[in-house]
């Protein structure tokens, strides 16, 4: 029916057919609808969440919140200087056991495995599960970890960097292969074909035409692993350090905290004045967590080369 | 999101290989950078059976002192039931509120959003997947539970319960599975949509009728994902749905789940090998070995997909 009111300026306009001009009936317009709304529930969501925490965090933005320790006598001035410094010294941390390891393996699987051989089908398999292993689980192998260094307890700065490293190391494996299979072939060939060995292909063609996918990969794995609390729970995080660890070798032994940590412990608790601190130590995290995604953001559009 | 999926079957690898003979110089130093780059990439199945290993040995102990039976049993102080019954209680609501939504997003996503407005629209739907599961554990104790659930829709739930917890962790995944079946439903040739369309069938039609059963087993691999993503989660159900491991099917009332029964094992005073210490690893063994199976479900369900073109 409607075939025949199309008129000749739409067939020209669309060679193709699109089905949009049969979508004018009740049941297409609902089922479209209903899709939007599938759209945008999660936006609301989002929405409803950062304003209901920044209206009940309001009281409370002010420097206090970011340069006291945690006080349950003084609830009214509570901060989080421990977890926020914490946090930020466990990425760094984080970032230097998983990202060279990361970017190692990757390398290794998308430029040298053969990918008939058992073993190397074995490890993307395993990679792949490992992605799905519960976050929690990272936390007791951490912990396993550092009574294997000799460390006689975990809830150290090292242990929770451990326990997040392992935790977004297959995040960083996979993001990396995608960024090196981005690269075309034809540069590796060009390379090859002056001269150059395979690995020093990779050296100098690949791995700097990959960079900025490996950068937005690895800043999106390290803003996860910056909202985890609950590896670093089974670690033994504590939430009443009161002093900001050492930077440097002797703060990788100092008892660790970081942001979630302090929010968790705080939602456990009754009084007024620490759920009020603890949305505005959640306006602090996410704003945060959004600054590092826009970062990966910025660098996927402003230095990704599309080939 | 998308990149677990990806890597899911033998795939990739450009396989380079230097096309004439290079191997006439010695390269002991290239051989040695090649040594270490297998390493760091065994490393990776270094670290899951050093999961298998940690998570084994204080299982052993554990059932040297507390029997199978009573471990799995409905009720007293070392049975995982309850706990179970817990997860599978917030995984199934999440799951009613997460796969239709996240289908939805999908199908938008994949049939009638404009590549343009696909650009902007996906990360904006992944970003919820960014959020991390302690601010949505917060927001379903403060917003959720007194806000939506007693006040707006009057029901009588408890401080802690497990309807709140399962929404709120069906918010978390919808991402996951909206990204991941996305791929799947894009992956579906153009030539069966102009098929489709050529045969009089408008887009509601061929996404339901067409793109939508093409693309099934790789739906199929995003719900089972976001499934495994659902009983893996720690904090939402650790802060939202108690701490009492409670034996029955009601979600006005709070059930513990495995994770948050581990995750309140360590945060308290637990001397390490006693036998509670010893149960959260039994637990955690339990719930890796859930996911395992999950997770082989979702990537035979993608190698399947895989065949189909």
């Amino acid at each position: 029916m409607s075939v025949a009111t199309t008129t000749a300026s739409e067939v020209v306009a669309s060679t193709l057919a699109t089905g949009k001009s049969k979508d004018r009936n009740v049941l297409s317009i609902a089922f479209l609808l209903a899709l939007w709304f599938s759209l945008f529930f999660g936006v609301i969501v989002l929405v409803a969440l950062i304003v209901d925490t920044a209206i009940k965090g309001s009281p409370r933005f002010d420097t206090e919140l970011i340069t006291n320790f945690q006080s349950v006598v003084l609830p009214e001035t509570t901060g989080f200087k421990a977890g926020i410094v914490g946090s930020i010294w466990l990425m760094v941390l984080t970032a230097l056991l998983a990202v060279p390891l990361g970017i190692m393996a990757a390398t290794y699987l998308e430029e040298f495995a053969d990918n008939d051989k058992w073993w190397n089908r074995l490890i993307e398999v395993n990679l792949a599960n490992l992605a799905a292993v519960p976050s929690i689980v990272f936390g007791l192998l951490a912990l396993a970890a550092m009574s294997l260094l000799g460390f006689d307890r975990g809830g150290v700065v090292l242990g929770g960097a451990i326990a997040l490293a392992l935790l977004i190391l297959p995040v960083v494996i996979i993001t990396t292969r995608e960024a090196i299979r981005a690269v075309p072939r034809d540069i590796r060939f060009g390379s090859l074909a002056l001269g150059a060995t395979v690995w020093q292909t990779t050296w100098r063609q690949v791995l700097p035409s990959a960079i900025p996918g490996i950068a937005t990969g690895t800043i999106l794995g390290l803003s996860r692993a910056i909202g985890e609390a609950a590896p670093l729970i089974v670690v033994g995080f504590g939430v009443s350090v009161l002093f900001v660890p050492d930077v440097g070798v002797d703060g990788l032994n100092s008892p660790g905290t970081s942001l979630p940590n302090q929010i968790f412990n705080l939602a456990n608790q009754s009084r007024e004045e620490l759920q009020t601190a603890a949305s505005a130590a959640i306006i602090v995290l996410l704003v945060m967590i959004l600054g590092m995604n826009a970062l990966a953001i910025f660098i996927r559009n402003k230095f990704q080369r599309s080939w | 999101m998308s990149h677990a999926l990806n890597s899911a079957g033998p795939s990739g690898g450009t396989g380079l290989r230097a096309p004439i003979n290079l191997g006439k110089k010695a390269r002991p130093g290239e051989a040695v950078i090649k040594a270490l780059l297998l390493a760091s990439a065994v490393l990776s199945v270094a670290i899951t059976v050093g999961i298998v290993v940690t998570l084994i040995r204080p299982v052993i102990d554990f059932f040297q002192e507390i029997s199978v039976g009573e471990f799995f049993a409905t009720d007293g102080t070392y049975a995982v039931l309850p706990l179970i019954v817990g997860t599978l209680l917030v995984t199934v609501i999440a799951l009613l509120l997460a796969v239709p939504l996240g289908l939805g997003a999908a199908m938008y996503l994949s049939e009638y959003a404009s590549p343009r407005a696909r650009r902007w629209l996906k990360p904006t739907v992944e970003l919820l997947a960014g959020i991390p599961s302690v601010v949505y554990g917060f927001f379903a104790l403060q917003f959720v539970t007194p806000e939506l659930l007693q006040e707006f829709l009057s029901l009588q739930v408890n401080f802690t319960n497990s309807l709140a917890a399962g929404l709120v962790l069906g918010v978390m995944v919808l991402p996951t599975i909206a990204s991941l079946a996305e791929d799947a439903m894009s992956a579906v040739p153009q030539s069966m949509r102009q098929g489709s369309l050529a045969m009089g069938a408008n887009r509601m039609q061929t996404t339901l009728r067409v793109v939508f059963p093409a693309a099934l087993s790789g739906i199929a691999a995003a719900i089972v994902l976001g499934m495994s993503r659902a009983v893996g989660e720690t904090m939402i159900v650790t802060l939202a749905a108690g701490a009492q491991k409670v034996w029955s099917g009601d979600v006005l009332e709070g059930h513990q789940a495995m994770t948050g029964y581990i995750a309140q094992t360590f945060g308290g005073e637990n001397p390490v090998g006693s036998t509670p210490y010893n149960m959260a690893f039994a637990v955690a063994l339990t719930l890796f070995v859930m996911t395992l199976i999950l997770n082989a479900i979702s990537m035979i369900f993608v190698r399947r997909f895989r065949q189909v073109y």
